[in-house]
């Protein structure tokens, strides 16, 4: 059986983040576990630029984050194996993987880094009526084929769904020739950035319907065309007002799910509303000395959220392994109020927080000026203006660790206000 | 007095801007940071975008090298430069930041590989 003090899986941002702290905090016996055939993840394919702006205060692409994080792996010189697939977590952390060259492996970590990333959600997962024709993609999956292997996947194209992946491939698509008649989003607001909304949809005047969604894919090899109609309050599509569109390809870009398969097999205990584990201060899941980070956690909108969380979730393995880390402290748990979906992480033991604790969440809706306001036991401890909240655009609040000072049972809660309220 | 409204996206923050005109003065309200008054006072006069795609490469591991505009281009020069980029091909061993297109049309922005294959 293979031996090493942390193991990581999976080898996007978050892996290489995670197994590059680990190895700053003292831990030199590290092996990074990617089931493709390069490191860097899903940054590979985003070719656009827009990342990075708060790591390293310049805008860069995301193969050029990814190079820079890859290399530095190098040079540290941390293991990592490719083409290796992790299957499974079992008792007393021992992961099996394979590979074409070692075969089955059996490895021992002293402690796991879970980093799978993400996938996007398919036409299966919100039950598309229509034929099943040729043609329909995920726009991950398009991005890939149009950026890596250089195969377009259509002339004329609908999108549905107004995620940031959708929108960028409207442009990607825009700038390589095709024409994108239309995106539909169900709900009345989109689920990208702005910014995205702009330069991608606005800057070649292609129309976003907001309250629309699919009602039909026609064609039998190949899309011929598809359907569209708006929706009522209730989601319901409203008689009458069906777009019909010619169209020889439909992306679907409407929303990812934490690649949790491994975790949910090893019994890990997941949230509900984000489908990644529940983690505490030192994004540690259920399973003790099993630490957890970047998509595969929650879906994050910027890489540059990812990297400063995984960074700690390498740091506190390395502390794991050098038994730094108190288990039995005191913990309070945090709590979604008014107008918040859900924070991250779950659960806090002030004793294990360094410096300050960083708490992130979605907000349900879009609202504008609003306070955000964190209590501990109902009592305030920090409030926040905010000008404009969305579904789309993660928020992050830092607590002093000299604010958390509580009693047995304590729960944190973060809770939106209408300012002036 | 002309007054318009604009998203900036020089950043992810995407701050609402309202840019107002007044005899040939523009005043820039609503940015987050001194780079969203540069974006609303360009964006009125000059708008201009960086642009992301990829050229074919031989050799190497994958089949489009990933390239972006070092700096913004114009924005109507977009399409002119996506055409001409399309009939570029590249030999690997290529370096990220190596120059794959000087001045790309006239534009006095050079054309930059996005990774190292
Ligand atoms: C299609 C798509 C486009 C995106 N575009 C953007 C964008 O433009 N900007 C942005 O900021 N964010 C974008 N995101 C979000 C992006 O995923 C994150 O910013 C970041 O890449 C997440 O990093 P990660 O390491 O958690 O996940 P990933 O980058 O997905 O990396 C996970 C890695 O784990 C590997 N893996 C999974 N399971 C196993 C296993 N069992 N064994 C071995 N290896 C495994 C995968 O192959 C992959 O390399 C996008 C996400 C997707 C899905
Ligand atoms: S004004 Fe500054 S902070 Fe706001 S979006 Fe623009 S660059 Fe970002």
């Amino acid at each position: 059986m293979l031996k090493y003090d942390i193991v990581v899986v999976g080898g996007g941002p978050a892996g290489l983040a995670a197994a590059i702290e680990a190895k700053k905090n003292g831990v030199d016996n590290i092996l990074v576990i990617e089931r493709d055939r390069e490191l860097g993840g899903i940054l590979q394919q985003c070719i656009h630029n827009g990342f990075g702006l708060h790591v390293f205060k310049e805008e860069l692409t995301g193969p050029e984050y990814a190079e820079k994080f890859i290399t530095e792996l190098k040079n540290m010189g941390i293991e990592y194996k490719l083409d290796t697939m992790a299957l499974e977590i079992g008792e007393e952390r021992v992961i099996h993987a394979i590979n074409t060259v070692d075969g089955f492996m059996r490895i021992k970590a002293g402690a796991i880094i879970l980093s799978m990333g993400c996938r996007e959600r398919t036409r299966g997962a919100i039950s598309i009526p229509g034929t099943r024709p040729a043609g329909v993609f995920t726009a991950g999956t398009a991005q890939r084929f149009v950026n890596m292997e250089g195969y377009m996947v259509g002339k004329r194209v609908v999108i549905l769904g107004s995620g940031d992946i959708g929108l960028i491939m409207a442009r990607r698509m825009t700038l390589e020739g095709a024409k994108v008649l239309a995106v539909a989003e169900l709900m009345p607001f989109s689920g990208g950035l702005t910014r995205n909304i702009v330069q991608c949809l606005e800057d070649y005047h292609i129309p976003l319907y907001l309250s629309h969604t699919l009602m039909e894919i026609k064609g039998k090899d190949r899309v011929e065309g598809v359907v569209i109609a708006e929706v009522d309050k209730n989601r319901k599509p409203i008689p009458g007002t069906e777009k019909h569109y010619d169209c020889d390809t439909l992306l679907l870009s409407v929303g990812l799910i934490p690649e949790n398969e491994i975790s949910k097999n090893a019994g890990i205990a997941l949230d509900p509303v984000t489908s990644g584990p529940i983690v505490n201060e030192s994004m540690e899941t259920s399973i003790e000395g099993v630490f957890a980070c970047g998509n595969v956690v929650h879906v994050h909108d910027l890489v540059d959220f990812v990297t400063a969380e995984s960074k700690r979730a390498g740091k506190n393995a390395a502390r794991y392994i050098k038994k730094e880390i108190k288990a039995d402290a005191k913990t309070a748990k945090t709590k979604p109020g008014e107008g918040i979906r859900y924070i991250v992480p779950h659960m806090v033991r002030p004793e294990n927080v360094d410096g300050t604790l960083d708490l992130f969440m979605r907000v349900d809706n879009v609202y504008k000026d609003m306070n955000m306001i964190v209590k501990l036991d109902g009592k305030e401890i920090k409030r926040m203006k905010k000008k404009h909240l969305a579904p789309g655009e993660m928020e992050s609040v830092k607590i002093k660790k000299e604010d958390l000072g509580f009693g047995e049972d304590a729960v944190i809660t973060v809770q939106l206000e209408k300012e002036g309220a | 007095m002309e007054k318009h409204q604009l998203v900036c996206i020089v950043c992810p923050m995407g701050c609402y801007l309202e840019v107002t005109k007044e005899n040939e003065e523009y005043n820039v309200t609503g940015n987050k940071c001194p780079r969203g008054k540069a974006y609303g006072m360009k964006e009125l006069t000059n708008p201009t975008r960086v642009v992301t795609t990829t050229v074919k490469i031989k050799g190497g591991l994958l089949n489009r090298l990933p390239v972006k505009t070092k700096e913004a281009i114009p924005k109507e020069k977009i399409f002119e430069c996506m055409k001409f980029i399309d009939s570029i091909e590249v030999k690997a061993p290529i370096s990220v930041g190596d120059i794959i297109v000087k001045d790309l049309l006239g534009t006095g922005v050079d054309l930059v590989a996005s990774r190292s294959m």
